[in-house]
């Protein structure tokens, strides 16, 4: 029973108090390229979960066997591998998702949340354990990634869940009715219009803005404050980086 | 040569890697509170990236004749990392004074996802050798405009009054969004300029 427990509390740290990208601040780049329409925003979690899901199970399987120096450039590998296998699969068979998402789908291998949580975590714990923070850190990254679409699409497009037909494809032509999202701002007087802003990258960095600000002042009620943001401390390869032990040799120095 | 001057405009004004593109972040929050580290880190970008377009571009080709495209994402990143490994190694023995300068900043490159963008972005748009080099000049250019412009908000950010919730990250990414909008004003920019 016990076990069980702390196997869940390894699902759920990573949806809320240590959630990858409003919390450790990880992954930035798709966070930001892809939030522009909540289809997109699904397609991309499931992706990367699915990834940090097998690459967590490899590694910490693995965790015995890889040398320590060279550990890095295993886990680049094994990742790479995942993103390449769920590349391929999304390609196949939900092609309208593979399309709206361009480079970032192979750019999954670059997500410091995946290569973050094999350095910190799954190198170091059970398969079972890392399986399920994997699973947490996926659904969370996943989470809020829909949070900033929601926000984005309907600000921005005036829309929800638009081009919702590219991902329900896979559940065959006329799945849910052949539902493909809802324009929202038809419902609303002609005077009414999006705001395109929110769909620009501009936009992007304003609403991440915000929510990390939400974010922040939440975990400070709860008392959970985090640490201020400052340079590459938040990089889970920070102990590796030179730059960061420069920084540190400077600072001693000083 | 028209041809390639848009390539190099459009990668560095009007798609610039950084605000509209979205790639490179992680460096461009970072790195970005001094002027000289901004400096130091975009060159180190602008050379890796076209050494990387450099050699993958070859492996590419031999690749897709062998029809083993799937690979591209294994390979380039190995690719990428063991380059960076090596011209770091090849710095700290042969050209102090340069790896003094860069050399520091050369691991972070390695997971920097602007490289490995811009290496796939190549391919998407099949780009010839010397075009493929012209955008990753472009793009590392790009990249050191919106660092140096960023740095300047930054710096001006250290001495602002800012409500306490905002401080830290949330102001530094509002501000990102407003040097991010000074970028709209390129677009079709250079599409006017060579369009006649």
């Amino acid at each position: 029973m016990a076990k069980k427990t702390s196997l869940f509390k390894e699902f759920s740290k990573g949806l809320i108090i240590e959630n990858p990208v409003l919390r450790l601040v990880l992954g930035t780049c798709p966070t930001l390229a892809v939030s522009t329409s909540m289809i997109n925003s699904i397609g991309m979690g499931i992706s990367a979960t699915l990834v940090l899901l097998f690459s967590n199970i490899a590694v910490s399987a693995l965790r015995k066997v890889i040398p320590q120096k060279i550990r890095i450039p295993a886990y680049v590998v094994i990742i790479a591998s995942f993103v390449t296998i769920v590349q391929l699969i999304v390609k196949a068979f939900v092609p309208a998702i593979d399309e709206a998402l361009g480079i970032f789908l192979p750019l999954i291998v670059v997500n410091c949340i995946i290569l973050g949580r094999a350095e910190a975590f799954a190198g170091k714990n059970t398969v079972l354990a890392s399986a399920a923070d994997g699973l947490g850190m996926g659904i969370g990254f996943t989470a809020a990634l829909f949070l900033m679409a929601t926000f984005r699409e309907l600000l921005g497009n005036g829309t929800v869940f638009s081009g919702a037909q590219g991902l329900l494809a896979l559940f065959g032509e006329n799945a849910l009715g052949g539902f493909n999202g809802i324009d929202v701002f038809s419902f609303l007087p002609n005077s009414f219009e999006p705001m395109v802003i929110f769909i620009l990258p501009a936009g992007g960095f304003f609403v991440f803005g915000i929510l990390i600000a939400i974010a922040n002042r939440l975990g400070n009620k709860t008392g959970q404050e985090r640490e201020d943001f400052d340079g590459c401390a938040n990089c889970p390869l920070a102990q590796n980086c030179s730059s960061v032990q420069e920084q540190e040799r400077e600072e001693v120095k000083a | 040569m028209t041809t390639m001057l848009v390539i190099l405009l459009t990668a560095i004004l009007t798609e610039n890697f950084v605000l509209t593109k979205f790639l490179g972040i992680c460096p461009f929050l970072g790195v970005s509170k001094k002027l000289n580290t901004a400096v130091g880190m975009s060159v180190a970008v602008i050379f890796v990236m076209a050494l990387s377009v450099a050699v993958c571009y070859p492996i590419n080709t031999y690749l897709e004749k062998k029809d083993l495209a799937f690979l591209q994402t294994i390979i380039f990143i190995l690719v990428i990392a063991a380059l960076v490994q090596l011209v770091e190694i090849i710095l700290k023995k042969y050209v102090k004074s340069l790896y003094k300068a860069l050399g520091i900043y050369l691991p972070l490159i390695t997971t920097n996802c602007a490289v490995l963008g811009v290496v796939l972005l190549n391919i998407d748009k099949e780009f010839t050798f010397l075009q493929s080099m012209v955008n990753a000049v472009g793009a590392g250019a790009g990249f050191l405009v919106a660092m140096v412009m960023f740095a300047g908000v930054r710096d001006r950010l250290e001495s602002a009054d800012i409500p306490k919730f905002l401080k830290g990250l949330p102001i530094t990414l509002i501000s990102a969004s407003l040097t991010s909008v000074s970028f709209l004003g390129f677009a079709g920019v250079v599409e006017a300029i060579f369009e006649r």
